[in-house]
């Protein structure tokens, strides 16, 4: 009912624990099993190990929350050695995230991880919280291209492009990235944004600026979602602030194929189990073979200006 | 690390100071669990992110835990009345005071880092307290500790100035293992370097904004330095409690 096949991969159910948010799948182990998830996208992973940024990463917000973590990660081959074959033990698809500062670094990843366990690349040109590199490549469609591009030549493996909402137009990149040979899109990351801090009118982080996530961001997502997976042909992995079962149900509408769940956790260590059992018993209420069957099914409505 | 999310019942609440709570929630498990040094993460209705609270002790089947108003999330949490229900992870933190490693201990506490060190207490053989306030109004818990040194630092109660002294008159008497340290940071660079003139090994607690709080998000990294190696270890997965002669407190 939940089993769907994305980029010729099998995931148990739809649901996918988001990049940053679930580190290399060991932390919540305690609470709830890994497998419980269709797949993971671990955390951002460079060539080389990367320090992130100075503390503080994290601020608060009403219904959501700033990070600017920068990347922190002990680089690709630690990675390989140490949390690959974990990942590998577990019946789980896995989704391996890369940065880089240059296409060939991506390229050069995207080589690396060419090795039995990983499942798809997940292209990051969107990492709001480091200066180099991501941000600028997802902000432009040529650059976007390239990137794609160089990743696919060196890529044994499916490639999907994750975009960042930081764009005048959507569909301009999604469309560039498409046609430089991805495979899929997944969107979106967070937003950019700034908290200050009114007593000593510095901002709360110590990056100054922070990618949003959480609830706050949702109807961004949705929108998103929705005109990127009109505009292309390949399918969409949605994802930005998605809490509850009726949350993932409304983004498969939209157009996500499946569903990633980030700062949700962060709140409710059982929200993806919660979203796993929920979907499951949408398709039992609503006689459905399989949840896909509701993916793009929104009913626009007409838009008259006469009425 | 074994860990939980519990729907907890709060005991009781009780108020320490005017912004300082006192509150026991019935939890069994994470009772069970805990270690000196450890902190839970609670849901606060109506805000995104849990709040990070150190474990002040436990009994058999419930935690207790001090926390002070530092903002609206834990101004609203204050709100919590006896009966209420609270969603609480953890025990947390993968490393806590090494109450099994040493038998006795100097406990330097700084104002709302007092509480964790309860725990330490009633889990050492033999300790001895230094504990540091603004003033005689703030002072928490004071009664709760043995061989117990209160400062205030305008002199309204105790010895009169910060923790120095007194630590230093502890550290003289060669009859303590360790140093446990909880507290702003230039109280701890004061602790360690204290601890480092006598030779006496010293941990001390870290607290950082926190996502997570299991070392999933990478938000509430610090740093530490060993020989020339620099690491950069979550506060919440890998300590809260770090080795003060090797965390970078900047």
């Amino acid at each position: 009912m939940l089993s769907t096949t994305f980029l010729g991969v099998n995931f148990k159910n739809p649901i996918i624990a988001a990049s940053g948010t679930y580190g290399y799948g060991r932390e919540y182990e305690s609470i709830i099993p890994l497998e419980t998830l269709g797949g993971i996208s671990v955390k951002g992973t460079t060539l080389l190990p990367r320090s992130g940024n100075k503390p503080p990463r994290i601020a608060e917000t009403p219904s959501g929350m700033l990070n600017s973590v920068g990347l922190q990660n002990p680089g690709v081959d630690a990675f390989i050695k140490n949390d690959l074959p974990y990942l590998r033990s577990k019946d789980i698809a896995v989704i391996a995230n890369i940065s880089g500062n240059t296409p060939d670094e991506y390229a050069e990843l995207a080589r690396k991880l060419d090795i039995p366990g990983v499942d798809i690349i997940e292209v990051n040109i969107s990492c709001p919280n480091i200066r180099e590199g991501g941000k600028s490549f997802g902000a432009d469609p040529k650059a976007a291209g390239a990137v794609t591009a160089a990743v696919k030549a060196a890529a044994g493996k499916p490639v999907m492009v994750k975009l960042t909402p930081n764009v005048t137009s959507i569909v301009e990149i999604a469309k560039a990235v498409e046609a430089a040979g991805a495979d899929a899109l997944s969107l979106i990351n967070t937003l950019t944004a700034m908290r200050i801090d009114i007593k000593t009118k510095k901002p709360i982080l110590g990056n100054n600026t922070g990618g949003l996530s959480g609830p706050a961001i949702f109807p961004v997502a949705v929108r998103m979602v929705y005109e990127a997976s009109r505009a292309v042909k390949i399918p969409v992995c949605g994802m930005g602030g998605i809490e509850t079962p009726e949350d993932a149900i409304e983004i498969m509408m939209a157009g996500a194929a499946c569903v990633q769940i980030g700062a949700a956790i962060f709140r409710d260590a059982y929200a993806p189990k919660k979203i796993v059992d929920g979907l499951g018993e949408y398709c039992t209420e609503n006689g459905l073979k399989n949840i896909s069957e509701i993916v793009g099914s929104v009913k626009f409505n007409e838009r008259d200006n006469q009425w | 690390m074994e860990f939980f999310q519990e729907f907890c019942a709060v005991i009781s609440h009780s108020n320490l100071t005017e912004t300082i709570h006192d509150i026991w929630v019935h939890s069994p498990k994470a009772a069970a669990a805990a270690l000196p040094g450890q902190f839970v993460n609670i849901k606060v209705k109506g805000f995104f992110l849990r709040r990070p609270i150190s474990i002040c002790e436990v009994s058999s089947d419930a935690l207790r835990l001090v926390f002070e108003e530092r903002g609206e999330g834990t101004k609203a949490l204050g709100g919590i009345m006896p009966g209420d229900g609270l969603d609480v992870l953890g025990p947390l933190g993968n490393r806590g005071f090494s109450t099994d490693k040493y038998e006795s201990a100097i406990l330097v506490g700084g104002g709302i880092g007092t509480p964790p060190l309860k725990f330490c207490r009633n889990s050492l053989n033999k300790s001895a307290a230094v504990l540091g306030f603004r003033n005689e109004a703030q002072v928490i818990m004071a009664g709760e500790f043995a061989n117990v040194q209160v400062c205030t630092d305008d002199g309204s109660r105790g010895h009169h100035g910060n923790i120095k002294k007194p630590l230093e008159k502890f550290l003289k008497t060669g009859s303590y293992e360790a140093v446990f340290a909880c507290g702003p940071k230039p109280m701890l660079r004061a602790v360690v370097a204290l601890a480092e003139k006598y030779n006496v090994p010293v941990e001390i607690s870290l607290e950082e904004r926190m996502a997570c709080g299991v070392g999933a998000c990478l938000g509430c990294t610090c740093k530490t330095v060993v020989g020339n190696t620099a690491s950069y270890p979550r506060v919440c997965k890998d300590g809260p409690v770090f080795d003060g002669k090797a965390a970078v407190l900047c």
